[in-house]
């Protein structure tokens, strides 16, 4: 004992007060500092572009949204429209239409109104407008109307911005003859693509991607659910499980215009499916999606608790028990943050679908999963490509769109985690 | 040598059971036997093997993917390693509670409910009432969970845990409990309650426990069986291991030279 104690040297006090020890303290709480900074500068910059993009789309969709309207005085009882207000009023009222020049008269009404240019300043769908007006009150015909249609893509820029001179001078003119308005286009949320940047819709392709999504859901989820439940729970450790895992894992890095080709090859060559459906384009994102899922959802069921599935095996609860009463349950809210992450990916989406014809133009909403569609993201795509600048507005009103369709879907996965969500 | 003590008609049978991880052996030729009215103690140092001995009698090694046992166990005389044996309808039978209480994520009420459900034992919810109400009275639980079934299994204390991981293991009426180190993470209090619970319930099922506290087995057990290295070193009436050992190196362990 005291051997030991004489060779240990003697003990020196640490002197905290000294110079080089507050030296120290103070590069310490610098660093602390510093790192604080560059952290709060990261979070700044990363809102400064978020802000950025959405004030920029902003200002720049929410004009999309709009439409300037002209008023335009039609006479329909001395125009050259023959068409019987009773022949509207019973089942013939479709051919009665038809058969009707309304394009003819509107251009006529407009062209008395405003002189020769007075036709050029409606959109060429201006006519629609009319029809409806005429089917919505048939006595229309009998007398003189005053209605309000939609203005062309070039007088609608100038009304909202900028555009030639000539067309800057004609809004000018209406605006003094109060024959012109600014109205929220309901067109644009109804209608499908056109050429005429005045007539284009999203409607057809938003129905387009929400189709799209439901194939693809339909599919991935319980397809990639299941493969994550039979590799963590039934498959055993070895060599086979091992290159499937590694599989999945490469399949989720894969660039997504190579699952186009495959489409491409698989679904359209060799089992002949039709060109531009959703149906594909669901079957194709789906081949996407699924590695995603697969490895959210072996990431969650890992995460529920051995204990748990010890306790319920050790009452006798069978395999499927097991998985379908306790592992599932506890591992849902993971499984479903990893399927929406799939699935807002699969939204967002547009090269592959572009290998499977999807880039058609398509003037009308698809009707189901086989008919010819377009999706947000191509949409976004093709009309970002188009020379008439009425299409900037409408490329951003689609973002817009978009952007908002992936909030919900986000919101939807967020309540659905807290609703799902339990401790143990 | 394993000494089996002479019952008429043991619970369960050991003969020369050894258990493998890979190649690596855990238990080597073991035999014993279970009475089904005694409580059995297993006790051992760490790493002994009790615990995967324990875990042999209701086949929960088969969840370990490269575990494999020779030998033969029998539950009544029946083989249950045999392939006629339904592993699910043994579980049932040997029922089985855990060294860290692990209750599910449900209700009291589901947590008791759970076992008799899934087995059909009960048809009518009066039925499933009653079961659940039996299984907490004779778990020890009732009379500090009956107003609050509803409520979360997991916000109970470790000791109500366990006492509800016990009741949930009685609900489907067993043949044979096995208790693995149940009293490892409670506290004194806890503890002599489960132990208190363990002399209430021996003769009605038989119980199996293993425990890393000597103090513990001479309490609650009348056989005890020593496991050291994955062997069977001694196995008689407590009374007899504790006092007058006849293996030195259970001796060692019992007065503290190791372990």
């Amino acid at each position: 004992m005291t051997d030991a104690a004489a060779s240990l040297p003697a003990r020196i006090p640490t002197d905290w007060k000294a110079g080089e020890m507050q030296k120290r303290i103070r590069r310490r709480n610098a660093a602390e500092r510093r790192f604080r900074l560059i952290g709060l500068g990261a979070i700044l910059l990363s809102a400064g572009f978020l802000a950025f993009l959405l004030i920029s789309m902003m200002s720049n969709g929410l004009k999309g949204f709009t439409q300037t309207d002209i008023r335009v005085d039609i006479d329909f009882a001395k125009s050259a429209l023959f068409i019987d207000p009773a022949a509207l009023k019973n089942s013939k009222s479709v051919a009665a239409l038809a058969g009707a020049d309304i394009e003819g008269a509107v251009a006529t009404a407009a062209e008395a109104q405003y002189g020769s240019q007075g036709a050029r300043m409606l959109s060429d769908t201006a006519w629609i407008r009319v029809q409806r007006a005429i089917e919505a009150d048939p006595d229309i015909l009998t007398r003189k109307a005053s209605l309000w249609l939609p203005a062309s893509s070039e007088l609608d820029q100038a009304a909202k911005s900028d555009a030639a001179p000539e067309a800057e001078a004609v809004v000018k003119r209406l605006e003094q003859a109060k024959a012109l308005k600014t109205a929220f286009n309901t067109e644009f949320l109804t209608g499908a693509d056109a050429t005429d940047p005045a007539a284009a819709g999203i409607w057809g392709a938003f129905k387009g991607s929400l189709l799209t999504m439901l194939v693809t859901l339909a599919l991935a989820f319980p397809v990639g659910v299941l493969s994550a439940v039979y590799l963590e729970e039934y498959a055993p450790r070895n060599r086979w499980t091992d290159l499937i895992e590694v599989s999945i894992n490469n399949l989720a890095a894969v660039p997504s215009i190579i699952f186009g080709l495959l489409g491409l090859a698989v679904f359209l060559n060799t089992m002949h499916l039709p060109r531009s459906a959703p149906l594909v384009g669901g079957l194709t994102l789906a081949l996407m999606t699924m590695p995603v899922i697969v490895i959210a959802g072996r990431n969650a069921i890992k995460s529920v608790p051995p204990s748990i599935r010890d306790a319920a095996l050790g009452i006798g609860a069978s395999r499927v028990q097991v998985v379908f009463h306790h592992v599932l349950p506890l591992a849902l809210p993971g499984i479903l943050t990893g399927t929406i992450i799939g699935m807002a990916r699969a939204l967002g989406e547009t090269a592959p679908l572009l290998m499977i014809g999807m880039r058609a133009f398509i003037s009308s909403p698809p009707g189901g999963f086989t008919e010819p569609a377009t999706v947000l993201p191509v949409q976004v795509f093709l009309w970002s490509d188009e020379v008439s600048k009425g299409f900037v507005e409408k490329t951003s009103a689609a973002i817009i769109v978009l952007l908002l369709f992936l909030l919900a879907m986000n919101g939807l996965a967020i309540f659905l985690r807290n609703k799902f969500e339990r401790r143990w | 040598m394993n000494h089996i003590p002479n019952d008429a008609a043991p619970k369960m049978t050991a003969r020369d059971v050894s258990v493998f991880y890979g190649t690596k052996k855990a238990i080597d030729a073991v035999s014993i036997d279970v009475s089904q009215e005694h409580v059995t103690a297993f006790i051992g140092p760490s790493g002994c093997g009790k615990s995967t001995f324990l875990r042999t009698l209701n086949r929960m090694n088969d969840t370990i993917a490269n575990a494999r046992v020779e030998g033969q166990i029998a539950l009544d005389g029946e083989d249950i390693y045999s392939s006629g044996m339904d592993v699910v309808q043994l579980r049932a039978r040997v029922g089985m509670v855990f060294q860290k209480p692990n209750p599910f994520p449900k209700s009291i009420y589901e947590n008791v409910a759970y076992g008799p459900r899934i087995h059909g034992l009960a048809n009518a919810k009066a039925d499933l009432d009653g079961i659940v109400e039996k299984s907490l009275k004779r778990a020890g639980l009732w009379e500090e969970v009956k107003d609050r079934l509803s409520e979360s299994g997991t916000a109970l204390s470790g000791g109500q845990q366990q006492r509800l991981c016990i009741a949930r293991a009685i609900a489907v009426d067993p043949e044979v409990i096995l208790m693995d180190e149940p009293c490892s993470a409670l506290d004194p209090i806890a503890t002599a309650k489960i132990e208190e619970l363990i002399h209430e319930l021996r003769g009605r099922y038989a119980i199996v426990i293993v425990t890393h506290n000597m103090q513990q087995a001479a309490r609650v057990s009348q056989r005890t069986a020593f496991f050291h290295l994955g062997t069977l070193v001694e196995y008689g009436e407590t009374s007899e291991i504790f006092t007058n050992p006849r293996i030195d190196r259970t001796k060692d362990y019992i007065t503290g030279r190791y372990g």
